[in-house]
């Protein structure tokens, strides 16, 4: 499988300051170097996204005097996918006095990762997990409370702390409108350009640093060039390589791809996660995927018929004909086995050709033991909002019949590689929430990305940056710059080729093709055969799609075939690596099943010895494959142990 | 200070005087009931009140100042207003949507709908309605008479007299309807759904009783209940 | 199911638009709207026109991104729903569909249905946050906030800016969507210092987008996929008369 890619030199982090875990933080900021009030005005920085990592960084480096320039492909900075989070936000505020703390918040992100992160990283996140509640609390989010007026937690994800902070069902949309108005703040303050509707199609690198970005305007076509002193990509997770997923439309990899190509590494592309409570797809010509909450597995219980093909009505299938299959082979957890191991059983059982409704790609949550213990009150009462969007969406009334669920990708783990700092490879360019590849390991535990974005973007790179900056402010630079001109027209190039191949077959079409293939073959489950055949499968495709790709219209216009085309081209590339980053883990581990590793009953086998590092990956120039870089990661304040279910 | 909400204040507040105006107006209507004595002498007791402190007509005058005060900031502000509202609306060729499904909307009542050319439909009344019982008695169908109640008999009697008058106070019904309901929202009152309810009651009976009050006097003369 | 669509189309801001129909055959009835959509621009795609042009991201009802009329209707027939999560169910074989975009003063046409909605960022940036630059923040626990006001607070915040309040206005007037941001932060212990100043600054700049006033007609709480309760528009007024009125504010 060498083929594939070649072996670099192995990197490592060295912002992280020598010193035990719990002083790093303080250690790093009391290094870094500050920059005067006043001089921060001259200083410059690009902010390529408005999520919660995006915009709580683009609203504190406003705030804190720089001047910012702020992108994102919606109409509002507001519509950043962050608003579509449900679940919560974790924190170790103990303010159950439950046992929590942020040795243990630590400790659940690092083992949920299947020890594939790195702990300073995981630690820090910790530790400032408790300021952001405090800071989003006083810009208003509604967080729930209780009767005494303060706030509430629950627990989520199976920890057995309650930890989790949260606004209803929508705690994304709370806390990013939360950053949203810290950020039109700044905005009105004159100290953040908003620029929407412009998509980051490339980077501009300059003597090894990142000085600028060419956008193009969605409304009018234009190729703009922006200029600063560094350059932050918050622009969200991959998750859309798969067509189908939770993600937004709009979600894509063109900018950290983009950067890629030029020499930023990108770690654990095939690192994805997959929820196993989606509401499954009805038809071709489904557009996305939507997520219930986890928490529906407490009380609904999880079956298929055993008989294949069963068409009768759920509700006349006798007890002895279901199978239970997540209590009958993990008695210990039942319904309750982590995500990865539910999304696994249930497309296991598919695949035998047991799954339920439209093209047999789904598996029965049923509450009517629920019911009968608790009452349809009770019932009502916990999930009757999750009840109520279900039956809007599939038109089956969950009360009456069991729920159909499916699983679906949900998060990115991978991303951009980075340092302490959250720099890139390339210098001054920084990465920041979901798109970096930073701090959930191999899996991520829920609610816990929230919390990542807003660590990252308010208190995180506000302090790391001004390092970097300090040395600023770099050369004043123009669109005539070589580097910048280059730049621009390379993304002119390809926008003209893609509106001129004019072929026969859609971009979605595409897009949906190469979702088939990931998902199949670098999904949940993977083994060399499949993900060999994959990265074939990808080529051809790639090739045809460059060939016989339909764009119309033109540049100079709003033209939505043409944004997507250019997101798809990049998906191929992606996909591509991905397989192969899948194709050299021959290991199991967090929510990675390879079949070639497996324990005797079957299970995940994590393989330590060989695999205890963050592959980093250096773009090959076209033909020549890319480059693994290894970071080594080292467990010293966290012992590892093999995960066990049964 | 010139913000939409500012002038819905004024709107609301000079709404509100007119309406405590007509349901004092209202009051000295229904003392037809009571005959001719007793209306015209109302009416010149209104015209004596308060002397010598105040002149003759004194009170009078206080009214129609307040009156007219809020007639023109009522009518101003409509018309700003109004002018502000069709131009947020971005209608391409004179039509904001160009279905012709659901054009009423989804709930709005026939009262909101109808709130601007009722009012205009009131202003042309009260210039009718002035130059017939008031001002000069101009225009004096049935025949004209220096007394108030005299005029009201004689035109009461003839069918389209009557016929306007029921149209006109019909749109001030269908006008205050609405526009009681705005008022109070406007002035900020309306703040929970129990509220709203109330306050949709309240504008409900207020102008049925104004409805109804004023046309009683005018059906029982038509009917010839009273003569 | 086949249906009829007939679509708003205008190439751009300054081009002049018009209704355009189109077939759409073998239509689920589990489809969304927006799917529907999609299905069409295949079509057209193939056919070599050019698609329908229309905004969307999340597709589940809560970014705020989508949003067309349909037969007169913003976001719909279907009440409480976006258009994203409005089902092909909701209508039937045979029927002829009018979609257009939100139309208003103040929100420019772009494109067909897309139209430019930052009137509402500037709302915002008028005075629709609370200043609590970061790392300032006391300990979350520090201001109880009593459940109701919480709860109330949290009713408005569900707002998702979509417009669909301006568009189904007979006035164009935003209200509901300032009203719901002035009453949010308005009901919140740590709202309290920025409250005049919010509600005045919010609705002069409501005023010069150019949106109209609310003359109480509630279409917008009926459009509004989010309920927002027509009283917050009263405590918007309320908000601002009282900052009118009232000494220390200096606008
Ligand atoms: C349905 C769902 C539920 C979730 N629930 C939870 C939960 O309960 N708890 C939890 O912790 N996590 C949850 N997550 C995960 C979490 O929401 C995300 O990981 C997180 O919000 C990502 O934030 P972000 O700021 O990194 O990126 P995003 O919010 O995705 O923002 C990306 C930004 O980048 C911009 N952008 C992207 N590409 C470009 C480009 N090329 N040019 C210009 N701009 C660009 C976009 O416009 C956008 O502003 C959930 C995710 C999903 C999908
Ligand atoms: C003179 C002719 C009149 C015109 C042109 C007129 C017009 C209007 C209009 C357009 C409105 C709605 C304005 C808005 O909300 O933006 C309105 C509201 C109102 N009108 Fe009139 N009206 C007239 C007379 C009257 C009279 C005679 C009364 C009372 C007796 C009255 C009472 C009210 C009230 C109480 C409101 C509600 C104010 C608010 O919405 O805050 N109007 N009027
Ligand atoms: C059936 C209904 C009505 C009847 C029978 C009626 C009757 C009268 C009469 C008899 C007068 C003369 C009083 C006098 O000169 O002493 C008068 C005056 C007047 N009416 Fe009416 N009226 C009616 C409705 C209204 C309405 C609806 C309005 C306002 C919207 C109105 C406004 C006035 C005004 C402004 C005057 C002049 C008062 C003055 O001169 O100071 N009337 N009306
Ligand atoms: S108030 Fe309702 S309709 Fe208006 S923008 Fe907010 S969510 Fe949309
Ligand atoms: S529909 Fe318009 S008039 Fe007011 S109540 Fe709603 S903003
Ligand atoms: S697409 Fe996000 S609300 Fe409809």
């Amino acid at each position: 499988m060498t083929e594939y890619y070649t072996e670099g030199t192995p990197i490592q982090d060295e912002k992280a300051p020598a010193t035990t875990i719990e002083k790093q933080w303080d250690e790093r900021r009391f290094h870094t170097n500050l920059i005067n009030p006043s001089n921060r005005r001259k200083l410059s920085v690009i902010i390529v996204g408005t999520g919660l990592a995006g915009g709580s960084a683009a609203a504190t480096l406003g705030e804190a005097g720089y001047h910012v320039k702020s992108f994102c492909y919606q109409d509002s900075p507001r519509r950043a996918h962050s608003i579509a989070a449900q679940g919560g936000i974790n924190a170790a505020k103990n303010y159950r006095n439950d046992g929590d703390s942020v040795e243990r918040l630590f400790y659940d992100t690092v083992k949920g990762g299947d020890y594939r992160s790195r702990e300073s990283n995981t630690y820090r996140l910790a530790q400032i997990s408790v300021e952001i509640i405090d800071q989003c609390v006083a810009q208003g989010v509604p967080f729930a409370r209780e009767y005494g007026g303060l706030l509430d937690n629950r627990s989520f994800g199976g920890v057995q702390v309650s930890r989790t902070f949260y606004a209803r069902g929508q705690t994304g949309q709370q806390l990013l409108i939360g950053a949203y108005q810290a950020l039109e703040r700044q905005v009105a303050a004159g100290t953040v350009e908003m620029h929407t509707r412009h998509e980051m199609l490339d980077l501009i690198v300059i003597d090894g640093r990142a000085r600028g970005i060419v956008v193009r305007d969605m409304v009018t076509g234009e190729i703009e060039t922006h200029f600063a002193d560094a350059v932050v990509l918050a622009s969200g997770g991959y998750g859309n390589v798969f067509f189908l997923s939770t993600n937004a439309m709009g979600c894509n990899v063109t900018a950290s791809w983009r950067a890629h190509r030029k020499g930023a590494l990108f770690a654990n592309p095939c690192y994805t996660q997959i929820h196993p409570t989606c509401i499954p797809v009805s038809g071709d010509y489904q557009s996305k995927l939507t997520l219930m909450s986890e928490s529906l597995r407490n009380d609904g219980r999880i079956w298929v018929p055993k008989k294949a093909g069963d068409e009768r009505n759920p509700r006349d299938i006798p007890e002895a004909e279901r199978d239970y299959y997540l209590e009958r082979i993990y008695p210990a957890f039942g319904n309750l086995v982590p995500r990865d191991v539910a999304s696994r059983a249930a497309k296991k059982v598919c695949d035998d050709g047991f799954g339920v409704g439209p093209g047999g790609r789904g598996v029965f949550l049923d509450f009517t033991e629920a019911m009968e213990r608790l009452g349809r009150p009770a019932v009502e009462a916990k999930y009757g909002n999750l009840f109520d969007m279900y039956k809007q969406i599939t038109d089956e009334d969950p009360y009456e019949v069991p729920m159909r669920i499916y699983p679906a990708t949900h998060y990115t783990m991978g991303g951009l590689w980075v340092d302490y700092d959250l720099q890139s490879t390339i210098q001054g360019m920084y990465v920041i929430g979901e798109a970096n590849f930073s701090d959930h390991g191999a899996n991520r535990l829920g609610a816990s990305a929230l919390m990542q974005g807003l660590a990252d973007g308010y208190f995180v790179l506000p302090n790391t940056i001004s390092d970097y900056l300090a040395q600023g402010p770099f050369d004043k630079i123009d669109e005539n710059h070589p580097a910048a001109k280059a730049a621009a027209d390379g993304v002119r190039e390809r926008i003209d080729k893609l509106l001129s191949i004019n072929g026969t077959r859609t971009v979605d079409s595409f897009h949906k093709e190469l979702g088939h293939i990931i998902w199949e073959y670098c999904g949940m489950e993977r083994n060399q055969e499949g993900l060999t055949e994959a990265i074939e499968k990808i080529r051809k495709l790639k090739a045809e799609f460059w060939t016989d790709v339909k764009v119309t219209g033109e540049n100079e216009e709003l033209n939505q075939t043409l944004e997507r085309a250019g997101r798809v081209a990049d998906f191929f590339e992606l996909g591509e690596l991905m397989c192969i980053d899948a194709l050299h883990r021959t290991e199991s581990c967090g929510c990675h099943f390879r079949s070639e590793s497996k324990t005797e009953d079957g299970e995940a086998l994590r393989k330590d010895d060989d695999f205890s590092y963050v592959a980093a990956w250096e773009y090959g120039a076209d033909g020549s494959g890319p480059v693994l870089h290894k970071e080594l990661l080292k467990f010293e304040n966290i012992e590892m142990k093999q995960r066990s279910y049964k | 200070m010139r913000s939409t909400v500012a002038l819905k204040a004024a709107m609301a507040i000079s709404g509100l005087i007119m309406v405590l105006y007509l349901i004092l107006h209202m009051y000295g209507n229904l003392r037809a009931f009571w005959g001719k004595s007793a209306f015209d002498d109302y009416a010149s007791h209104l015209r004596t009140f308060g002397e010598p402190t105040l002149p003759y007509r004194g009170l009078l005058y206080i009214v129609e100042v307040v009156l007219a005060v809020a007639v023109l900031v009522h009518i101003y502000s409509a018309i700003v207003l109004t002018r502000r509202d069709h131009a947020a609306l971005g209608k391409v060729d004179g039509k904001r949507y160009q279905t012709t499904q659901n054009k009423r909307g989804v709930q709005r009542s026939y009262a909101s709908f109808t709130l601007r050319w009722g009012g205009v439909v009131i202003v042309l009344f009260v210039i009718y309605h002035l130059l017939h019982l008031s001002a000069d008695n101009v225009i004096h169908p049935g025949g004209a008479s220096d007394s108030p109640y005299v005029r009201l008999v004689n035109g009461f009697q003839i069918w389209w007299v009557m016929l306007s008058y029921l149209i006109a106070m019909i749109a001030i019904g269908f006008h205050l309807r609405h526009g009681l309901w705005s008022a109070f929202a406007t002035l900020g009152i309306n703040n929970s759904v129990k509220r709203r309810r109330r306050l949709n009651q309240a504008a409900i009976v207020v102008s049925l009783v104004i409805t109804i009050g004023f046309l009683l006097p005018p059906l029982s003369i038509f009917f010839g209940w009273i003569s | 199911m086949n249906i009829t669509v007939r679509v708003w189309r205008q190439e751009n801001h300054d081009a002049k638009g018009k209704m355009v129909s189109y077939p759409v055959n073998d239509v689920s009835p589990d489809m969304s709207f927006l799917e529907m959509l999609d299905v069409l621009n295949e079509q057209l795609t193939v056919e070599g026109h050019d698609p329908v042009a229309f905004d969307s991201d999340c597709r589940e009802g809560i970014c705020g991104m989508c949003g067309v009329v349909v037969n007169g209707i913003a976001h719909g027939p279907k009440r409480l729903v976006t258009t994203c999560q409005l089902h092909m169910r909701s209508f039937n074989d045979g029927d002829v569909i009018d979609i257009e975009p939100w139309r208003s003063g103040a929100f420019p046409i772009v494109k067909d249905l897309v139209v430019d909605r930052s009137a509402f960022d500037r709302i915002i940036q008028a005075g629709g946050y609370i200043s609590a630059p970061t790392g300032s923040a006391p300990d979350a626990h520090a201001t109880p906030v009593p459940k109701v006001d919480a709860d109330k607070a949290f009713d408005a915040a569900t707002c998702i800016g979509c417009g669909a309040c301006v568009a189904a206005c007979p006035n164009g007037s935003a209200m509901l969507f300032t009203a719901a941001k002035v009453t949010h932060l308005g009901l919140l212990p740590q709202g309290q210092p920025e409250r005049d100043e919010r509600a005045i600054n919010m609705i002069n700049q409501h005023d010069a987008e150019g949106f109209g006033g609310c003359t109480q007609i509630g279409e917008c709480t009926a459009a509004c996929p989010k309920g927002i309760p027509l009283d917050m528009i009263s405590r918007l007024n309320s908000d601002v008369l009282h900052a009118l009125t009232h000494e220390h504010s200096n606008k």
